[in-house]
C-alpha cells in the first residue's frame, strides 16, 4: 500500500466520468416524506426507465409520482408545453388531489429550454394547486443533489409568519373538550419558548420521521427548541422562516438549499459537521448550542456511551482500509466517522464538494486524522471510475464503497464492496443510528471471513 | 406529453446496449448526461455479471450544451480504444442527447481514423423506436457492417460447412430466460445432428461475423429481435431462415419439421419423425398432467380454468397457443405491449383467442384483468403485482422482469424441457390460487386459530407495561413490518429494568440497545 504522508487536505479533480444515480431519483424518497405531494418528472423514456428500475418494488405501490413523458411533438415544439402540462396536472388533481405538485425538470427540458419556472405560477393560478419547480437534471447534478434542488425551491415557499391561531377559549365552542389536549400542548410549547430565548431554529434535510424525533429530542435535552423542519411531513405544514432565523443542515449535499436560506430568506447558517456517527452528531449539537448561546451538557458522556455500544464492531474495522469511489456526497462525513472508528481511508471520491458548506465537516475530518494519527485521505472531486479501478487494483483496499455497476465485478476480482446507495436509504443520522452505519460497513467484512475457508478469491480470468 | 408510471419496453439505447454488450470485446459509448448509465447497474445486478459492463459515457454537461462536444466524444472513443482494445466501438446517443443534433457520424468517422477498433454509430431514432426495435436494428447494423466489409475486401468465400449447420440469431443479455432457452435449443439441434455455426450476439466475437454465411440456414427464436438480420441474410446472402418459436409441443414439432423441410430443399436427407416420437414419449408425464386436468377438473374443485395472458409478442402468442391447444384452459383474452408489431400479432393469434388487448398502458391491462375475473394471470412483473392486488395468482412469462426471473437453475421455455417447466408454472399458479384458498375456506380456516393465540400473547405483554402517548406515537413512525418487533423488544427491555411506563426517552434508550 502506498503510504500517504499528507497533513493537509488535498483536493483533486478528475474527468467526471463516473457512475452515479440521476438526481431525479430524489422523488423516490421525497414523495414518501412529503405525504401530500405529487412529483411530476418532465422528461423522456430514459428518465422513466431509470426511475422504474431504480425504485424497485416501490413502483408497484401506486407512488405519488409520474412521468410527463415527452414525445416527438413536444421536443419539436409542435405541441404547446403549457397546454400539455395543464392537461396532465388537471388529471393529477382529479385523480390524487395533492397539496402541491413538484415539477422535476430534466436534461431534456433544459436542452429544449422549456420555461418551467415561467409556466408554473400561471398554471398554479389557473388550477389552484401550488407548483414547485426543481431542476434536478443530470447535466448539472448528481444523485442526492436532486433533493437539494427540490428543498431549495421549497425554501422559497415557506411562510414568513405564523398563520393566526384562534386566541380565546370561546372560539373553541363545543369542541372545547377535544381541543383541550391540543391547547395544553400549545401552552407547554409556548412556555418552553419563553424560557429559552434563542432565535427560531429550522433544520433542513429530508429524514424519516423517527430520526427527526430522535434529533429533536437530543436538542431538546440541551434546551434547544426546533421550530421546524424543511421539508415537513406535509407541504401544508412547511415551517415558518423569519428573517434572522438560525438554520442548520443535516445532509452534506444541501449547499444550494443553504445558500437559498441565507440569501433569499436572510437566515443565519450554523456551520457544523453533519450528524452522522456519534462524533459528527456531538459536534453538530455543540455547534448549534454555541450559536444559540447555550452551554451544552452531558454530550461527552453521551458520545462515550454510544462508542461503548459500538465495541463489538470496532475490532472488525480497526486498521482496515476503505476506498470511496464517490457517488452520493455523503462520502466526507462517512470517511470521517470511519477514520474515527479506526479505519484507514485511501481515497474519498465525491461528485461535488462545496468547501464552504462542508467547511466544518472538512475541518473535523482533518482533526480526526491528526488525532487518530493516520494520513489524510486524498479527496477526488468528479472522479474517473476507470482510473479509480486501476488505483483500487493497486491499493487492494479491504473495502470499496461503490455503486452497483462496479460492485459485482469488483467482488469477482476478490475485492470486498459495499453498495453506496444503501447509505442514502438507511437510517444513519444521530447517536442512535451509528450502529447501523457500522452494520452496513462490516457486513461485507464479516461475510468475507465466512467465505474465506472455501478458498475463493478471484472469480474471473 | 403522456402521463406514464410504468413502461413495458425501455428506451432505444437500452436495446442497442444490450446487443453491444452481448458481443465479446465490443465497447459501447453513450453520448449522454450523467446518470444515464443505469444500464450497467441493471446488467450487473440482474445478470449478476462478473465482468465490468463495457459501457461508458461521453458525458454531456453544461459545457457541451454551450459549445458542443467538440473533441470530447472523439477523445472518449480513442481513449477506450487504447484502454480496452476492443474490436468494435459503438457510439449511441440517448433520448436527451439526440435532441442536440450533433453530427455524431462525423465524430465516428474521425475517431475511426485514429483507433484500431472499428467504430460505428447506432442508427436508431430515439423518439420513434423502443428497446426491442433498436436491438433488432443494431444487430442487423453490426452484421451488415462486417459482411459488407468482407464483400468489399473480396474475401467472399461463400462456402458452406460440410455438415448442416445453423446460426441462431437473437439470444442476448437481459432477455427473458435466454440463457436457458439457448442451452435447450443447442441440445435439440445436437440431437438432430445439426452443427451450430454461430450464435449471435450472445458471447460471439464480432471478428467471427463474416463466418455467418457458412451456415446452411438461420434460426430466429424470438419475434422481437433477430428478424431484421435474418431478412438481410436471406436477401443478400441467400440464406433461408426459420422464425417459428419452439415453445409448446405443437410449435416445437412444427419447428423441427421446418428444419427438415429446409434441409431437404438443400438436398440433405433427414427424417425427424422418430426423433419427435421419442421425445414425446419422454413427455408422458406432461401429457398425463394435461389430460388429467382437462378431464377431471373436479380435482381442483372448480369448473373451468380461465386465464388471461399479457406480454411481448413471442411469449404472449405462444402461451396462448399452448393454453388453448395443449392444456384446454380458456384464454379470456391475450395481449401484447408491442404495439409496433400488432398487425403480425393479431394475424397470428386471431384463430386462438377471441379478445385481444394491445396497449402500452399497464392501467388498461389491470382494468381488463379486474373486469374479466380470470382464475390466473400470466404476464410480466407488472401483472404479477396486479394479480397480487386482486388476489389472483400470476405466472411471469415475459419481460419486464425482476432478479428472481433470472434463475440459476435450468428453466427454459423452449423445446421439450421447456414444456415441463411451463407445465409446472401453469399448474402451480392455478393450484396456489383461488382453488387452494377455496379449499381452506371450505374446510375451516386454521389460520384464524393461530391469529387468536398471537393476540393473546400480545395482550399479556401489554398488560405488564404502559406506553406514554408520545412513545406510542413514536412507535407508529417506524415501518409496519418492524413495529411489532421493536415494540416487543422495548417492552421486554422495560420489564427487565422494572419500569412500567415507556416514555419517549426510554423508547430511545431501548432502541440504542437493539
Amino acid at each position: 500500500m502506498a503510504v500517504l504522508e499528507e497533513k493537509q487536505l488535498v483536493f483533486e479533480c478528475e474527468t467526471g466520468n463516473y457512475h452515479t444515480f440521476c438526481p431525479i431519483s430524489c422523488v423516490a424518497w421525497l414523495y414518501q416524506k412529503i405525504e401530500d405531494s405529487f412529483f411530476l418528472v418532465i422528461g423522456t423514456k430514459t428518465c422513466g426507465y431509470f426511475l422504474q428500475n431504480s425504485m424497485g418494488v416501490m413502483i408497484f405501490a401506486e407512488p405519488r409520482y409520474a412521468m410527463a413523458e415527452l414525445e416527438e411533438g413536444d421536443v419539436s415544439a409542435q405541441l404547446n408545453d403549457y397546454e400539455e402540462l395543464k392537461r396532465l396536472c388537471l388529471q393529477i388533481k382529479q385523480d390524487r388531489n395533492p397539496s402541491v405538485i413538484v415539477w422535476i425538470g430534466t436534461c431534456t427540458t433544459e436542452i429544449i429550454k422549456m420555461d418551467l419556472e415561467g409556466m408554473a405560477p400561471k398554471l398554479e393560478m389557473e388550477i389552484g394547486i401550488p407548483i414547485v419547480v426543481a431542476r434536478a437534471n443530470g447535466l448539472d447534478y448528481a444523485f442526492t443533489q436532486g433533493e437539494d434542488t427540490v428543498l431549495s425551491a421549497m425554501a422559497q415557499r415557506c411562510p414568513n409568519k405564523k398563520i393566526e391561531q384562534p386566541k380565546t377559549i370561546d372560539s373553541f365552542g363545543t369542541h372545547l373538550f377535544s381541543k383541550l389536549s391540543e391547547l395544553e400542548l400549545n401552552l407547554t410549547g409556548f412556555r418552553s419558548k419563553q424560557e429559552k430565548k434563542h432565535p427560531p431554529l429550522i433544520l433542513f434535510g429530508s429524514l424519516p420521521e423517527n430520526i427527526i424525533s430522535q434529533l429533536s429530542l437530543e436538542l431538546e435535552h440541551q434546551g434547544i427548541d426546533v421550530s421546524g423542519w424543511l421539508p415537513s411531513k406535509r407541504y401544508m405544514d412547511l415551517p415558518v422562516i423569519t428573517e434572522g432565523s438560525y438554520v442548520c443542515g443535516v445532509h452534506p449535499f444541501l449547499s444550494r438549499t443553504a445558500t437559498t436560506l441565507m440569501r433569499k430568506r436572510k437566515c443565519k447558517l450554523i456551520g457544523a459537521p453533519f450528524p452522522i456517527g456519534p462524533d459528527g452528531t456531538r459536534e453538530w449539537i455543540e455547534r448549534i448550542c454555541q450559536a444559540c448561546e447555550i452551554q451544552p451538557s452531558g454530550l461527552e458522556e453521551r458520545e462515550a456511551e454510544i462508542w461503548q455500544g459500538l465495541q463489538d464492531y470496532l475490532p472488525l474495522v480497526s486498521k482496515k482500509s476503505v476506498f470511496f469511489m464517490g457517488d452520493n456526497l455523503l462520502e466526507i462525513s462517512l470517511a470521517r466517522f470511519l477514520i474515527r472508528c479506526g479505519m484507514i481511508v485511501q481515497e474519498v471520491g465525491i461528485p461535488y464538494l462545496d468547501k464552504r458548506y462542508q467547511a466544518a465537516e472538512l475541518d473535523l475530518l482533518q482533526r480526526t486524522c491528526l488525532q487518530m494519527n493516520v494520513p489524510i485521505p486524498k479527496i477526488v472531486e468528479k472522479p474517473d471510475n476507470y482510473n479509480q479501478i486501476k488505483r483500487i487494483q493497486e491499493l487492494e483496499p479491504d473495502l470499496v464503497i461503490t455503486g452497483m455497476a462496479h460492485a459485482n465485478p469488483l467482488e469477482a476480482l476478490g475485492i470486498n464492496t459495499k453498495w453506496s446507495v444503501e447509505f442514502t436509504f438507511s437510517q444513519i443520522h444521530g447517536f442512535t443510528n451509528a450502529k447501523d452505519i457500522l452494520e452496513l460497513v462490516t457486513r461485507p467484512l464479516r461475510r468475507k471471513e465466512n467465505f474465506q475457508s472455501f478458498g475463493w478469491k478471484k472469480m474471473v480470468k | 406529453m403522456k402521463l406514464a408510471y410504468w413502461m413495458y419496453s425501455g428506451p432505444a439505447h437500452i436495446g442497442t446496449l444490450r446487443i453491444a454488450t452481448s458481443f465479446q470485446n465490443v465497447h459501447a459509448i453513450m453520448h449522454a448526461p450523467l446518470g444515464d448509465d443505469y444500464f450497467n447497474v441493471m446488467r450487473s445486478m440482474l445478470e449478476r455479471e462478473r465482468n465490468f459492463t463495457a459501457v461508458t459515457t461521453s458525458v454531456v454537461d453544461r459545457h457541451v450544451l454551450a459549445q458542443g462536444s467538440q473533441e470530447k466524444v472523439i477523445n472518449q472513443i480513442t481513449r477506450k480504444d487504447k484502454e480496452e482494445n476492443p474490436d468494435l466501438i459503438i457510439l449511441t446517443p440517448t433520448c436527451t442527447s439526440s435532441i442536440l443534433q450533433e453530427d455524431l457520424q462525423n465524430f465516428v468517422d474521425r475517431a475511426s481514423l485514429e483507433s484500431n477498433a472499428d467504430v460505428i454509430l447506432a442508427d436508431v431514432n430515439h423518439y420513434r423506436v423502443n428497446e426491442f426495435q433498436a436491438a433488432d436494428r443494431t444487430l442487423e447494423q453490426i452484421v451488415r457492417f462486417y459482411l459488407e466489409k468482407k464483400k468489399r475486401s473480396n474475401l467472399i468465400e461463400n462456402k458452406k460447412t460440410e455438415n448442416p449447420s445453423v446460426n441462431i440469431i437473437g439470444f442476448f443479455t437481459l432477455g427473458f430466460h435466454h440463457q436457458h432457452d439457448c442451452r435447450e435449443l443447442k441440445k435439440l439441434l445436437k440431437d438432430l445432428n445439426i452443427d451450430i455455426n454461430l450464435i449471435i450476439p450472445e458471447g460471439t466475437n464480432v471478428k467471427e461475423l463474416p463466418n455467418l454465411t457458412k451456415a446452411w440456414f438461420n434460426i430466429v427464436p424470438y419475434r422481437e429481435v433477430g428478424y431484421m438480420t435474418a431478412l438481410y441474410l436471406e436477401k443478400e446472402w441467400n440464406m433461408p431462415f426459420i422464425n417459428i418459436t419452439p415453445i409448446g409441443l405443437i410449435e416445437t414439432t412444427r419447428f423441427i419439421e421446418k428444419i427438415q423441410s429446409i434441409l431437404v430443399k438443400l438436398n440433405y436427407d433427414i427424417n425427424v419423425k422418430n426423433y419427435i416420437k421419442n421425445q414425446i414419449s419422454c413427455l408422458e408425464q406432461v401429457l398425463w398432467f394435461s389430460k388429467l386436468h382437462t378431464r377431471d377438473s373436479s380435482i381442483l374443485n372448480s369448473t373451468e380454468q380461465t386465464a388471461v395472458i399479457f406480454g411481448d409478442t413471442t411469449h404472449s402468442l405462444l402461451m396462448s397457443k399452448i393454453f388453448v391447444r395443449e392444456m384446454g384452459i380458456k384464454v379470456l383474452w391475450s395481449g401484447s405491449f408491442c404495439k409496433y408489431d400488432s398487425s403480425w400479432f393479431v394475424e397470428q393469434i386471431q384463430n386462438f383467442v377471441e379478445t385481444l388487448l394491445i396497449t402500452e398502458e399497464h392501467a388498461k391491462v389491470a382494468n381488463a384483468i379486474a373486469k374479466s375475473e380470470p382464475k390466473a394471470v400470466f404476464g410480466t412483473q407488472m401483472e404479477r403485482h396486479t394479480g397480487k392486488r386482486l388476489g389472483l395468482p400470476c405466472g411471469v412469462i415475459s419481460a419486464p422482469i425482476h432478479i428472481q426471473n433470472y434463475p440459476l437453475g435450468f428453466r427454459p421455455f423452449m423445446g421439450y424441457e421447456g414444456l415441463k417447466q411451463i407445465t409446472d408454472l401453469v399448474y402451480n399458479s392455478f393450484l396456489l390460487g383461488p382453488n387452494s384458498s377455496n379449499l381452506f375456506e371450505s374446510f375451516g380456516n386454521n389460520l384464524l386459530y393461530l391469529d387468536s393465540t398471537n393476540q393473546i400473547l400480545n395482550d399479556t405483554v401489554i398488560e405488564l407495561v404502559n406506553w406514554s402517548e408520545s412513545a406510542k406515537e413514536e412507535l407508529l413512525k417506524y415501518p409496519g413490518f418492524a413495529r411489532e418487533k421493536i415494540k416487543s423488544f422495548i417492552e421486554k427491555f422495560a420489564t427487565k429494568q422494572k419500569i412500567d411506563l415507556i416514555t419517549l426517552d426510554l423508547f430511545y434508550i431501548a432502541i440504542e440497545k437493539i
